[in-house]
């Protein structure tokens, strides 16, 4: 058998067997093992059950094996609904790289489809937000004066008037909305992420939420600065730095100048 | 000055080197004088000269054009309805001005440094005090004049004299001062709009708020039901301006005298800072803080907004709220006390009983 084997190796057409096997074998491994085809949309059984085993690996050691939280380690994850983990894990934000005043935003550590499983098996724990939809973050339907109004009373005391961010109490701070999504700046104030309070759709309805979205957008677009340069759009800090080192060095090298001879 | 200065050296008895020894300390270096003049370019050769004459009317015809710039800029681009032709008419203007008075500037400074003369000219500076002669004469002179009026025999002149200057400056001080207030009644402070079943409403569109709308963890800015589109809004509001959190009610300290103020974990604070009166407003909902973004000052929401941070002094007030009839948060009365910074009067409203009777005044 194994010397009929061994005379078959040098059979002529043993590679195209051999080569036959190979694909059956890929083939067949991939029809078992291939990730599913997204669905954002609906949660279906099987994005629950992925989201468990992901959570059980990445998110209990902190978070408990139900979910329940550990105290002073890490909140309780029911009922905080997907929105809440759409947030937090789009943005980098959790898996927390380390125990910190504040989990920061960084590189993204889970595909757009295990973030979706993440969520599908929270929001399976106990009723909570859920991730909006386009319709409702489209910053096209809203209205940017009314977002502004709503900006300005609820969020520009941390997020600073155009949302450039600002420091909070013992190296907490209010991040930056510039590069945030709709979708990102819509979760956050739906569920309060980190210090960040909650502003539920009673507070700030769904429609203002969508001006304020509109309305962060608008400090996005190239000529929302008339004035010339922004200098990051964060006050005093900036404008004072130009004034001091460009304006105060301009007038020193003028003096200098006036005073020097001529040559 | 320096023959003065020289005088004043003393030449210690037996030395015969005219520098001393504590001298030689002072004067280790001999006085270098004058630098050496040196001519400038312009003044070796006539193509020089010519050369900065070319440079002064550059910068003169650069000044000029910026200048007419200006002009053309602010008829060229006129402020319309979009931000983009306020920022070209500015700009322009701006520009034109900018650049027409820095170029005058700097085209006389180099013509002055230049090529007008670089003749060196040392003036000495003179005693400030006059000659004793001289100081003799003017004391007389003042003397002479008060002999002359005879005012010192004449005391009701005397008298009229003072009294009219004294009173003068009365005309324009009085107004200036008077018109500094306007309005000097400080027990207005007192009282803000808030009062018994005044409802809480929502900042900024004034929709009215039931407890069950207010979620653990949100915060709400609030302002009284009645605000919007009343007389004095602005003054008001910035009077009147709370900040309301609800959070559980383990998490919350609330002191005895005050725990009808509360409504099941809702609290409601004034957000005019204790310290100077910026909107305090930045609250973190972990750990309950509610922090002003003008100097820090740090208040402890869930322990009676007591300052736990910073230069304020005093905690916030508290707003007493209860739900009314039809479930609405309503007021229970005014503040307390008065909101905002501290002032000399203060101590006089504080915890007074307050009928509707005051705060009608």
């Amino acid at each position: 058998m194994v010397k009929a084997l061994a005379s078959a190796r040098r059979h002529r057409f043993a590679p195209v067997v051999l080569m036959l096997f190979a694909l059956l074998a890929v083939g067949g491994i991939y029809a078992v093992a291939a990730p599913q085809a997204a669905v954002a949309d609906s949660a279906s059984q099987d994005d629950v059950t992925e989201g468990e085993k992901l959570f059980q690996a990445n998110c209990a050691s902190c978070h408990g094996p139900s979910a329940e939280g550990r105290t002073d380690v890490a909140p309780s994850l029911i009922g905080v609904g997907a929105a809440s983990v759409h947030f937090q894990v789009s943005t980098g934000r959790m898996p927390m790289a380390a125990n910190a005043p504040q989990a920061p935003e960084k590189g993204v550590q889970f595909s757009t489809e295990q973030t979706a499983q993440l969520a599908a098996y929270v929001a399976s724990l106990a009723p909570g937000p859920a991730i909006p939809d386009g319709e409702q973050v489209d910053p096209a339907l809203g209205d940017a004066a009314n977002g502004m109004l709503v900006f300005r009373t609820n969020c520009a005391m941390c997020h600073n008037a155009v949302g450039a961010g600002g420091a909070l109490s013992e190296g907490k701070y209010a991040p930056s909305l510039f590069n945030s999504t709709p979708t990102e700046i819509y979760e956050a104030m739906l569920t309060g992420p980190q210090s960040m309070p909650v502003f539920n759709d009673e507070n700030i309805t769904p429609e203002a939420k969508r001006d304020v979205i509109a309305y962060l957008m608008e400090q996005r677009a190239d000529d929302s600065s008339p004035g010339g340069a922004n200098l990051g759009a964060i006050g005093p800090v900036s404008e004072g730095m130009w004034v001091w080192i460009i304006g105060m060095g301009a007038l020193i090298g003028a003096s200098v100048w006036i005073g020097a001879k001529s040559s | 000055m320096s023959d003065l200065t020289k005088s004043e050296h003393v030449t210690p008895p037996g030395a015969s080197d005219p520098l001393s020894v504590g001298e030689r300390e002072l004067d280790r270096f001999p006085n270098p004088g004058l630098p050496e003049h040196k001519h400038r370019l312009s003044d070796e050769s006539e193509a020089g000269s010519k050369r900065v004459e070319r440079q002064i009317v550059i910068l003169f015809v650069l000044s000029l054009l910026a200048s007419i710039g200006g002009v053309v800029g602010y008829f060229a681009f006129p402020v319309g309805v979009t931000l983009g032709s306020v920022q070209a008419s500015t700009l322009s203007i701006g520009l034109g001005l900018g650049v027409g008075m820095l170029g005058i500037g700097i085209a006389a400074v180099h013509w002055a440094k230049a090529l007008m003369s670089d003749v060196e000219q040392v003036d000495e500076r003179h005693a400030q005090r006059s000659d004793d002669a001289t100081r003799a004469a003017a004391v007389q002179a003042l003397k002479d004049g008060a002999d002359d009026s005879r005012i010192a025999r004449r005391p009701v002149l005397k008298g009229a004299l003072v009294s009219a200057v004294a009173v003068a400056p009365l005309a324009f001080v009085v107004p200036l001062v008077g018109n500094l207030g306007g309005d000097w009644n400080v027990s207005k402070f007192r009282y803000t709009m808030w009062g018994p079943g005044v409802r809480l409403a929502r900042d900024p569109d004034g929709g009215l708020i039931r407890p069950e709308q207010v979620t653990i963890g949100s915060v709400w800015h609030v302002i009284p039901d009645g605000l919007l589109g009343s007389e004095h809004m602005l003054e008001e509001k910035a009077k009147a301006v709370v900040l309301m959190v609800r959070m559980n009610p383990t998490e919350l300290t609330e002191a005895p005298e005050r725990a009808d103020w509360s409504w099941d974990g809702i609290v409601a604070y004034s957000k005019v800072c204790t310290h100077v009166g910026c909107p305090v407003a930045l609250y973190e909902q972990q750990t309950h803080h509610l922090l002003c973004p003008c100097h820090q000052s740090t208040f402890d929401v869930s322990d009676g907004a007591k300052v736990v941070f910073g230069p304020a002094k005093r905690a916030l007030p508290q707003l007493p709220i209860t739900v009314d009839d039809e479930g609405y948060l309503v007021a229970r009365s005014d503040f307390t006390e008065m909101v905002g910074p501290s002032t000399w009067e203060r101590e006089r409203y504080t915890d007074l009983p307050v009928s509707d009777e005051e705060k009608a005044h």
